[in-house]
């Protein structure tokens, strides 16, 4: 594991920890990171560990799972129950309650819902399956879009009849951009999201530090990385610099990757608006399929509810995606929300903050030091 | 809004102060007895974790309840006579039937010898009861029973007594095998997790998480070349030779569904004692890590079928150590943590980042269908 463990190298963190103490000088810092990825990186490396009490880590709406509304999980699952389907999705969607319970629940009570590792293999069970209708529900930001897109095209030049996919693309920066722009939004910079990054680049970012006056750091997710970039946002505010930085160089070039974005514009469209968990309806923060692909695109070949499920009233996600709280300071986490019974996204997914902190952060730094010594 | 922010000389709390309130109001819901709140069975119910610990405690404690089985180890220890009797059943349902290492023969055998060893007893008499689906091949029910044959006589237990059952095309995987196991407990130990105290070592066998990625990568869904084999293997060895070595041992599991982290969050929840594990210290190998890296599976939870986890007073945790690595099997048994009084019911790790995050018991299992 050469390639990974050159980027955990607690010396290496030590020295970056001293530098981060040293450049936050006692004083207060809000930093986002907008990954769901990064958030799990975070707890599940101990990150925390290595900064000084100043630097508060907020986390924010990149968990794709998170982020999916529970009418779209009903409409998914209405799909699902139609004679003759077999819904394909994620292993991250099974457990994601609607309003009407989960994947994981509709399987129990009979429906053909299978978990896959690619929409190529959703592709693979529907040409084994030529008599069933084969539905990959598509969840994601622009990461996954492009498996998404070159999977439609495949499909399409293969003639493929009985094979659908439900769209639930969504785009990063417009949900950036409607953190900014919430009342009493008080960040002090970003973590940009590495995956995203490597489909769009980091160039799509700069309206937050044009517009905003906020720095960004395109970031890894190896616990250097993560260090490495909280370093170079608090280097820009003690400069007084704000500006989009790529610390992910490895993999992330400036201006994205311009064959998946194409292969994405060849299926898919902004759609007008989308509603986003947490963060309410938001204009062109999605993607649906073109009308060429109307053949395949499941929301014209099904019938959906297509209702507006509010979260239950208890759920706090929309205050933890947004980063106004933290999952602790939700009122049910941990006691009727937990990973088991999940009352909100962010219990579900690994990269949700709630799991996240749940499943690897819910423990005394202190003691835990202090324990160890025995 | 409300984000987290000390107010200094008002006299409220701080907020470390009311997170780690929540952090005890979490730990005591989390302690609470678990219930079955689903109307159906899932997948999650059979994984091993917490939602199958709630299975077994609402609808099988509750309804057989008795002290050989409320103790909830991994077999029953009866005294027959003079006899003290070691007595476990395991079901063995893996697809695929056959993957690199091994078979669900080999499981079916070492999987319930294992259970018996770890209470310290010595394995000795098996059933096995198939249930087998219309069209299976004969010559592959062939190789699994000769793989049965020779797991049983490498861990020199004697199948005595069987059952088949043929269910219909579509009712059933090819083949399901169940085996129960009874062995002599002739040793004066009495082993269990409730045992555990601060100060103890903890110790695994060998490189965890073996058994697990072959059964995912063999299914052939990844296409992810590897050499990984099965670690199934019978324990009978090790554990004898641990408890030659050292008389201080507080208890052994062998690590399958749910993997080295389930066995420890049950020790530290039935001993009620925080265990401290250091991630450099866990045996691995390299193309383990990396299909867990990019499967973004821990291995820690990852299943095996040869490997246990020792809980042995930590003075005599050198000899126990030396016992495991005198043995081939154990050649790689390394220790891997200690056990301290806080936190309570908990599992922790330092990473090798220098960090530490608790290791929680999973809640549905990736890999479902290992055993």
């Amino acid at each position: 594991m050469k390639y990974v463990d050159e980027y955990r190298s607690p010396e290496i963190a030590a020295q970056l920890s001293a530098e981060i103490a040293a450049l936050a000088d006692g004083g207060h810092h809000k930093i986002m990171e907008i990954c769901g990825g990064h958030t799990h990186t975070i707890y599940r490396h101990g990150i925390e560990d290595h900064l000084p009490d100043g630097i508060e880590l907020v986390h924010g709406p990149g968990c794709p799972v998170c982020v999916m509304p529970m009418g779209r999980i009903d409409d998914a699952i209405a799909i699902a129950e139609q004679p003759d389907v077999i819904m394909t999705s994620f292993g991250d969607m099974l457990r994601v309650p609607g309003g009407r319970g989960s994947f994981l629940d509709a399987k129990a009570a009979g429906c053909d819902i299978r978990m896959v590792y690619s929409p190529l293999d959703a592709l693979k069970v529907a040409r084994n399956n030529p008599d069933k209708r084969v539905v990959f529900t598509a969840i994601g930001f622009e990461t996954t879009a492009p498996s998404t897109a070159a999977t439609l095209l495949r499909a399409a030049a293969e003639g493929l009849e009985n094979f659908a996919v439900f769209c639930n693309h969504v785009l990063v920066c417009p949900a950036v951009q409607a953190i900014l722009d919430a009342p009493g939004q008080d960040l002090d910079g970003f973590l940009g999201p590495g995956h995203v990054s490597t489909v769009i680049g980091a160039a799509p970012y700069e309206f937050v530090a044009r517009d905003y006056g906020k720095p960004l750091v395109v970031s890894g997710f190896e616990p250097l990385d993560i260090l490495e970039s909280i370093y170079r946002l608090l280097q820009q505010r003690v400069e007084g610099r704000a500006e989009v930085e790529n610390q992910y160089t490895r993999v992330v070039p400036w201006e994205g990757n311009t064959r998946a974005l194409e292969v994405i514009d060849r299926t898919m469209v902004p759609r007008d608006a989308f509603e986003w968990r947490g963060l309410g309806t938001i204009p062109d923060s999605a993607l649906g399929l073109r009308e060429e692909f109307a053949a395949f695109d499941a929301e014209r070949l099904f019938d959906l509810p297509g209702a507006v499920v509010e979260d239950p009233r208890e759920c706090q996600c929309d205050e933890v995606l947004t980063g106004q709280i933290k999952p602790w300071e939700c009122g049910v986490f941990g006691t009727a929300c937990t990973p088991e019974t999940p009352i909100g996204t962010c219990m579900v997914s690994s990269e949700g903050a709630c799991a996240a902190y749940y499943q690897y952060g819910r423990f005394n730094r202190a003691a835990a030091t202090a324990g160890a010594g025995a | 809004m409300s984000a987290a922010q000390p107010e200094e000389g008002t006299g409220q709390r701080s907020a470390a102060e009311r997170e780690q309130e929540v952090l005890d109001r979490a730990e005591r819901a989390r302690r609470r007895a678990p219930k079955v709140r689903e109307e159906r069975i899932t997948l999650a119910h059979g994984a091993g974790g917490r939602s199958s610990h709630a299975l077994t405690e609402a609808v099988f404690l509750a309804a057989f309840s008795n002290p050989a089985l409320d103790a909830l180890e991994d077999q029953a220890l009866l005294a027959v006579g003079g006899e003290r009797l070691a007595f476990t059943t395991d079901s063995f349902v893996v697809s695929p039937l056959f993957f690199p290492g091994g078979s669900i023969g080999d499981l079916a055998v070492n999987g319930t010898v294992n259970d018996l060893a770890v209470s310290g007893a010595e394995p000795r008499f098996l059933s096995a009861g198939f249930i087998i689906e219309e069209g299976l091949a004969v010559a592959d029910l062939e190789r699994i029973v000769a793989d049965m044959r020779a797991a049983a006589a490498a861990a020199g237990v004697t199948i005595v007594t069987g059952d088949t059952k043929v269910v219909e095309r579509g009712k059933g995987d090819g083949c399901y095998i169940n085996t129960s196991g009874v062995g002599v407990l002739s040793r004066p130990v009495e082993l269990g997790a409730r045992f555990a105290r601060p100060g103890d070592a903890v110790l695994v066998s060998g490189p965890i998480g073996e058994h697990g990625i072959t059964i995912l990568l063999s299914r052939g869904d990844l296409d992810i070349e590897s050499d990984i084999e099965s670690d199934t293997a019978p324990l009978h060895e090790l554990t004898a030779a641990v408890l030659d070595a050292a008389d201080g041992v507080r208890c052994m599991r062998d690590a399958t569904r749910g993997g080295v982290a389930t066995v420890l969050n049950e020790i530290a929840g039935a001993a009620d004692v925080g265990i401290h594990l250091t991630e450099g210290a866990l045996p691995l190998r390299p193309d383990v890590v990396g299909a867990c890296e990019v499967l973004g599976i821990d291995p820690l939870y990852v299943a095996c079928e040869g490997r246990m986890v020792v809980v042995v007073d930590g003075a005599q945790a050198d000899a126990a150590l030396a016992a495991l690595q005198a043995l081939p099997a154990g050649a790689q048994a390394s220790r891997i943590g200690t056990v301290a009084a806080d936190p309570a019911g908990m599992v922790l790790l330092e990473t090798t980042f220098g960090g530490n995050r608790v290791v929680d018991v999973l809640v549905g299992d990736p890999l479902p269908r290992i055993c």
